[in-house]
C-alpha cells in the first residue's frame, strides 16, 4: 500500500471531522476495552502469564536461528516446504512462483497482516490472479479497495450502512428488494458468496499466529473458520509468516494463547486455533496436497539487536491500539501504514524508515496504556521516544520544536538566568490574564489557545515567593 | 520513635516544584510545603530549580535532558528525600534519569541512588510518611483524574483518594474513565492540537457527568490542559490541583479562574 | 549468497554467541522435554467438576450440549437434534470407530453417510479426541475418522466426547495428542474449537455462522 504516514496530520484533521468514522471508532473503546478487562478479571493468573509470556518471547529471540533451522527440518520432515524471503519483493516472487506452478487462477486468503506488509494482493492481481479474502471484515475492505485500519478488525471505521452499500454495489447477482439491514443478513450473505470461492480456489495463503519448532506447526486462530476453509479445501496451502513468529514447543505455544484471545476480544480462546502439519497424508480424504511456508524477514533482523528488538516479542493482538487515545480519536486509516496505533507507531519507522514515518512515534501522549495492556509487556512508550532520538540525530524534527527546545534548553540550563527571566515574564503574563484568571489567546501558543484558555500564572513565581518569605 | 534514626523523625525534603508549579501555580507550591511539614519534614526548595527535563527527553534531545538530569541531581541530591507534586516529573527524575543517565560512567550511580530518593507527593505522604488523614475542610463534590504518568509509572491510584476521604465535608464522585489520557501529553498537546482538543473534549464530557464542583489531579500540565478546555466551554466547574485540597488552601482563585457565565 | 543463508547470518551476528555450545543445548533441551508453563487453576478440578465446567464454557460461546450416560444412545440424541430443528435426517461422519460402533443403523429414519463434506452437507457428526475445561474446548484431529471438512462446512456440526476424555487444560490435551501420535508426529491438523464460527467484524455485534457451523452441539458421553 502508499504510505501516507507522512501526511499524518491531514490524515488526522479528516478522520476527526469524518462524523461516520468517529461514529464507528465509538465501538473499539466500548466494546474491546472492556470485554479484555472482565478476561482479564476472570483469570487471576492473567499479570504472571504476561511475564512467562515476554520471557519465553526474549527466549526465542536469543536463539532465534537456531529455532528456526528446528523448524525447518520439521516442515520438512512432514512433507512441506520451507522458503525464507529477505524482502517483500522476494516473498512475493516465491509466492507467485508456487501459485504459478499451481497454475492457480484464483486464490483464497486467510486474515494475515504479512501479506498486506508485502502488498501481496495488488501483486498477484497484476500477476492475473485472482485473490479473494475470506475473513468478513478483510471481504468488505477489499470490496471498498481499502486496507485493514486495525489488525485484528479490519473493518472496525465501517458502520452497516456502508457495508450494505458495497454489498449492493458488488453483489449484483442478487435481488435489489433483499433487506439488509440488519448485520446478520449481511453476514450471510457474505457466507453464501465466499463459499463458492473457496472450492473455487487453486491456493489458500493464510498468515500464522505462531510456528511451532518442535513438531514444524504453523498455527491460526480464528472466530469465523475462513481461514480452515482456505488452507483445508485449496490443493495448496501456503503460509506466509514473519520469523519471530517462532515459539519452540506446543507447551509454549499454549501459554501465549492463553493471553492472545483475552488481549485481543477479551474471549478465553478464539473458537477456531488450528494447528496445521504439511500436506494431506497418504490416508487423509481431504486437505491440501501441498503445503508451504514463506519466512519473511523483510526489516526483522534490523531490529534485532537494537533498541527496537523487543518490538518483535509482539503477537498482534491489538490491544494497544484498543486502549490508544490517539487511535480512539483518528482511527487506523490516519497512520497511514499497514500497522496503525502504537505498535504501529513504533515497527512502521523499523520497516520504511524513520524518515517518512516520523509523526507515528510523536502522535503519542505517552500516557502509557498501551505498554500497560500489551500481553508480551513490550515498553512501546520507550520505543517510540527512542524513535524520535532518532530523528533529532538525523536532524529529521521539525525546525520550530528544535528552535523552541534550544531557547528553552538555554535558560533551563542556567538557573539564575531562569529566575530572572520567569520572575519578569510570569508577572506580565499574570497581569494580562486579569480578573478573569485566563488568556484566550496567546501569542506563539495558538496549538493550545485554538481550542482552550491558557490559565494565567499567579504572578510571582513560587521558589522565588518561597525563599523571600523563609527568608533564604 | 526511638528506633527511628533522626533522618526518618524528621527527614530533610527537597521540594522540587516543577516548573509548572514554580511558574503557573505557587499555591500547589505552597500547599506541598504545608503538607510536608504537618508530616514532620523539613522543607527546602533550592533556587537553582528550572525544568526537570521533559521536554527535551520526550523530543529525542536526549543531551540536553542528561545535562538537565545532571543538574537536578547535583542540586537534590544531598537532601533525605526529593518530593515533587507531579507524577510526571517524580517519574522523569525517578525512572527515566537512571536510563538517561546510565551510559555514563560518573553518573550512572548517582543517579540510581538519586533515584531512591525521590517520590510523588502524596504518595510520599501515605506510603512514606504513613499520613493516614489530613486536617482540611472542603465542602463540596470533588472529582479526580488520574494523570497518566502517576498511575502507571508510579502506582498512584489509591493515595489520593485515601486522603481525600478525609477531607472535612468533601464527596468524592468518580468519572466515568477517569484513568485514560486527558490528551495533554507535554509538546503532544501543541503538536497535534487537533487530537489533543479531540481527547480533552471527551474527558470534560466525563468531567461534567460526574457532577462535581471540583475537578482534582495531580500534575498541573494535565490540569492546565483540562481547566483550560472546560473555561473554553464555559463550565463552571472549578479546577485545583489535589495538593490545594489536602493542604486545606483553597482560598486562591482555582485554576483558570473561576466560571464567567455560569451554566449550571 | 542464498536468504536463507542470509537471514541466518544476519540474526547469528547480532546474537550473544560467545557460549554457542550451550545456546544450543539450551535449545536442544526445550525441544527435547517440552515443559508446561504457568496452568492456571481454573481447571484444575475433580472429573465432574472438570465437566461441569467445560460445559458451562462452551455454552458460553452459544453452543449447546447434553450428557448421555452410553454411547449407544448418540444416534437418536442425533436424530433428535435434528428433528427439534426441523432439519432434514441427514447426517455426514467419518470412519470413526467410536462413531461406528455407536449403532446408528438402528435409527432408521436416518440417512447416514460417510466421508468428507463436499459442502452440501446442513449436518455432521464427529469425535472428539479431548475436551478442555478451562476454556470450553474440543479437540479435534484431522484424517479419514473425522475429516476435517466436517467441522467447518455444515451449518450443524454435533459433536461427541468421551466424559473421561474432558481434562483440565490445554496441556492435558497435548499430552493426549502425544499419547495417540507419538511425541513430534502430528496430523495435518489439530483442530481446537470452542463454539460455534463467529464474526464480529459488522459493527462489533457478535454475529454466530460466519464461515463455519452456525451451530455446535457437543454430546458428553459417560
Amino acid at each position: 500500500m502508499e504510505l501516507t504516514s507522512p501526511a499524518f496530520k491531514a490524515n488526522a484533521a479528516r478522520a476527526l471531522q469524518d462524523a461516520q468514522l468517529q461514529k464507528a471508532l465509538g465501538n473499539v473503546e466500548k466494546g474491546f476495552v472492556a470485554k479484555r478487562a472482565a478476561a482479564r478479571q476472570a483469570l487471576p493468573e492473567f499479570e504472571a502469564l504476561r511475564d512467562q509470556g515476554r520471557a519465553l518471547k526474549t527466549h526465542v529471540l536469543e536463539h532465534l536461528d537456531l529455532y528456526l533451522e528446528a523448524y525447518e527440518a520439521k516442515v520438512k520432515a512432514s512433507g512441506g516446504h520451507v522458503h525464507w524471503a529477505e524482502s517483500a519483493e522476494q516473498a512475493r516472487e516465491i509466492i507467485l512462483d508456487i501459485c504459478r506452478k499451481a497454475e492457480a487462477k484464483t486464490v483464497t486468503k486467510g486474515k494475515s497482516m504479512i501479506s498486506e506488509e508485502i502488498d501481496l494482493n495488488t501483486f498477484l492481481e497484476e500477476n492475473g490472479i485472482e485473490a479473494v479474502e475470506t475473513d468478513l471484515g478483510e471481504y468488505i475492505i477489499q470490496l471498498r479497495h481499502e486496507h485493514p485500519s486495525h489488525i485484528i478488525a479490519p473493518a472496525i471505521h465501517l458502520n452497516k450502512e456502508q457495508v450494505e452499500e458495497d454489498f449492493r454495489r458488488v453483489h449484483t447477482h442478487l435481488p435489489d428488494s433483499r433487506d439488509l439491514s440488519e448485520p446478520v443478513a449481511l453476514l450471510s450473505e457474505a457466507r453464501a458468496v465466499l463459499r463458492q470461492r473457496y472450492f473455487e480456489a487453486d491456493v489458500g495463503i493464510t498468515g500464522a499466529n505462531f510456528l511451532i519448532a518442535e513438531t514444524g506447526s504453523s498455527v491460526i486462530v480464528t472466530n469465523e473458520g475462513n481461514g480452515d476453509l482456505t488452507q483445508s479445501l485449496a490443493r495448496v496451502h501456503v503460509v506466509v509468516a514473519s520469523i519471530e513468529k517462532i515459539v519452540p514447543t506446543l507447551e509454549d505455544c499454549a501459554s501465549i494463547l492463553r493471553l492472545l484471545a483475552r488481549s485481543a476480544t477479551g474471549q478465553d480462546m478464539s473458537v477456531y486455533t488450528t494447528f496445521s502439519t504439511g500436506p494431506r497424508r497418504p490416508e487423509d480424504e481431504d486437505g491440501p496436497e501441498a503445503y508451504h511456508v514463506v519466512l519473511i524477514d523483510n526489516g526483522r533482523t534490523a531490529m534485532l539487536g537494537s533498541e527496537f528488538e523487543e518490538m518483535l516479542r509482539c503477537i498482534r493482538c491489538g490491544a494497544c491500539m484498543n486502549h490508544c487515545p490517539v487511535y480512539h480519536a483518528v482511527g487506523g486509516h490516519a497512520y497511514g501504514s499497514v500497522y496503525p496505533g502504537p505498535m504501529g507507531a513504533v515497527l512502521t519507522p523499523s520497516l520504511n524508515g524513520i524518515n517518512r514515518s516520523g509523526h507515528l512515534p510523536n502522535a503519542s501522549t505517552f500516557c502509557g496504556r498501551c505498554e500497560s495492556v500489551c500481553p508480551m509487556k513490550i515498553p512501546l512508550p520507550k520505543m517510540m521516544r527512542h524513535w524520535r532520538e532518532r530523528e533529532f540525530e538525523k536532524n529529521l524534527t521539525p525546525a520550530a520544536t528544535r528552535y523552541g527546545l534550544g531557547f528553552w534548553a538555554f535558560f533551563a540550563k542556567r538557573p539564575a538566568l531562569y529566575r530572572r527571566a520567569a520572575g519578569l515574564g510570569m508577572r506580565l503574563l499574570s497581569a494580562f490574564g486579569g480578573e478573569k484568571r485566563r488568556l484566550s489567546r496567546l501569542p506563539l501558543a495558538g496549538g493550545w489557545t485554538d481550542f482552550r484558555d491558557m490559565p494565567a500564572p499567579e504572578g510571582e513565581t513560587f521558589v522565588a515567593a518561597f525563599n523571600r518569605q523563609r527568608g533564604a | 520513635m526511638t528506633d527511628m534514626p533522626p533522618e526518618a523523625a524528621s527527614p530533610r525534603v527537597g521540594l522540587f516544584a516543577t516548573c509548572l508549579v514554580d511558574l503557573f501555580r505557587p499555591s500547589v507550591g505552597f500547599s506541598a510545603v504545608k503538607l510536608l511539614e504537618e508530616a514532620g519534614c523539613r522543607v527546602e526548595v533550592p533556587m537553582a530549580q528550572t525544568c526537570c527535563g521533559q521536554p527535551a527527553y520526550n523530543s529525542g534531545d536526549r543531551a540536553d535532558a542528561a545535562d538537565l538530569a545532571r543538574q537536578v541531581i547535583e542540586v537534590f541530591e544531598g537532601f533525605d528525600y526529593v518530593v515533587a507534586p507531579s507524577g510526571s516529573c517524580a517519574a522523569m527524575l525517578k525512572k527515566h534519569y537512571p536510563e538517561l543517565l546510565s551510559g555514563d560512567a560518573r553518573w550512572a550511580e548517582r543517579a540510581e541512588r538519586f533515584s531512591d530518593k525521590v517520590f510523588e507527593l502524596v504518595s510520599f505522604l501515605t506510603d512514606i510518611r504513613k499520613v493516614v488523614r489530613v486536617e482540611a475542610a472542603y465542602q463540596g463534590s470533588v472529582t479526580y483524574h488520574d494523570s497518566c504518568s502517576g498511575l502507571r509509572e508510579l502506582g498512584i491510584s489509591a493515595q489520593p483518594r485515601k486522603l481525600l476521604a478525609t477531607v472535612e465535608g468533601l464527596e468524592l464522585r468518580e468519572m466515568k474513565d477517569s484513568d485514560i489520557c486527558c490528551g495533554f501529553g507535554g509538546t503532544f498537546c501543541i503538536k497535534y492540537s487537533d487530537i489533543s482538543n479531540a481527547i480533552v473534549s471527551k474527558k470534560t464530557v466525563n468531567i461534567e457527568a460526574s457532577g462535581a464542583d471540583l475537578l482534582l489531579a495531580g500534575d498541573m500540565g494535565c490540569l492546565m490542559n483540562m481547566a483550560g478546555k472546560l473555561k473554553r466551554e464555559g463550565s463552571a466547574i472549578e479546577v485545583r490541583h489535589v495538593a490545594e485540597v489536602l493542604a486545606g488552601m483553597t482560598d486562591r482563585p482555582p485554576i483558570a479562574g473561576t466560571a464567567s457565565r455560569r451554566e449550571r | 549468497m542464498d536468504s536463507r543463508t542470509a537471514i541466518l547470518s544476519k540474526i547469528k551476528a547480532t546474537r550473544d554467541r560467545r557460549d554457542e555450545t550451550a545456546r544450543r543445548a539450551a535449545v536442544e533441551s526445550r525441544l527435547a522435554r517440552p515443559v508446561a508453563g504457568l496452568i492456571p487453576a481454573r481447571g484444575q478440578l475433580d472429573p465432574e467438576g472438570r465437566i461441569a465446567l467445560f460445559l458451562d464454557m462452551i455454552e458460553r460461546t452459544g453452543a449447546t450440549h447434553e450428557r448421555t450416560a452410553g454411547a449407544e444412545d448418540v444416534p437418536a440424541l442425533a436424530a433428535r437434534y435434528l428433528r427439534e430443528r426441523n432439519l432434514p435426517a441427514r447426517l455426514k461422519r467419518g470412519t470413526d470407530p467410536r462413531l461406528k460402533a455407536m449403532g446408528f443403523e438402528r435409527e432408521a429414519a436416518l440417512s447416514l453417510t460417510e466421508g468428507p463434506s463436499d459442502g452440501s452437507d446442513l449436518a455432521a457428526i464427529s469425535h472428539a479426541d479431548f475436551a478442555i475445561a478451562e476454556t470450553g474446548t474440543l479437540m479435534l484431529l484431522s484424517g479419514p475418522d473425522n475429516p476435517v471438512t466436517l467441522t467447518f462446512l455444515p451449518e450443524h456440526h454435533i459433536v461427541v466426547v468421551r466424559a473421561e476424555d474432558v481434562g483440565g487444560d490445554m496441556e492435558a490435551a497435548l499430552a493426549r495428542l502425544r499419547m495417540l501420535k507419538g511425541k513430534e508426529t502430528m496430523p495435518r491438523t489439530v483442530n481446537f474449537v470452542s463454539g460455534p464460527s463467529r464474526s464480529a467484524d459488522i459493527e462489533q455485534t457478535i454475529l454466530l455462522g460466519a464461515h463455519g457451523p452456525r451451530a455446535l452441539h457437543v454430546i458428553v458421553v459417560g
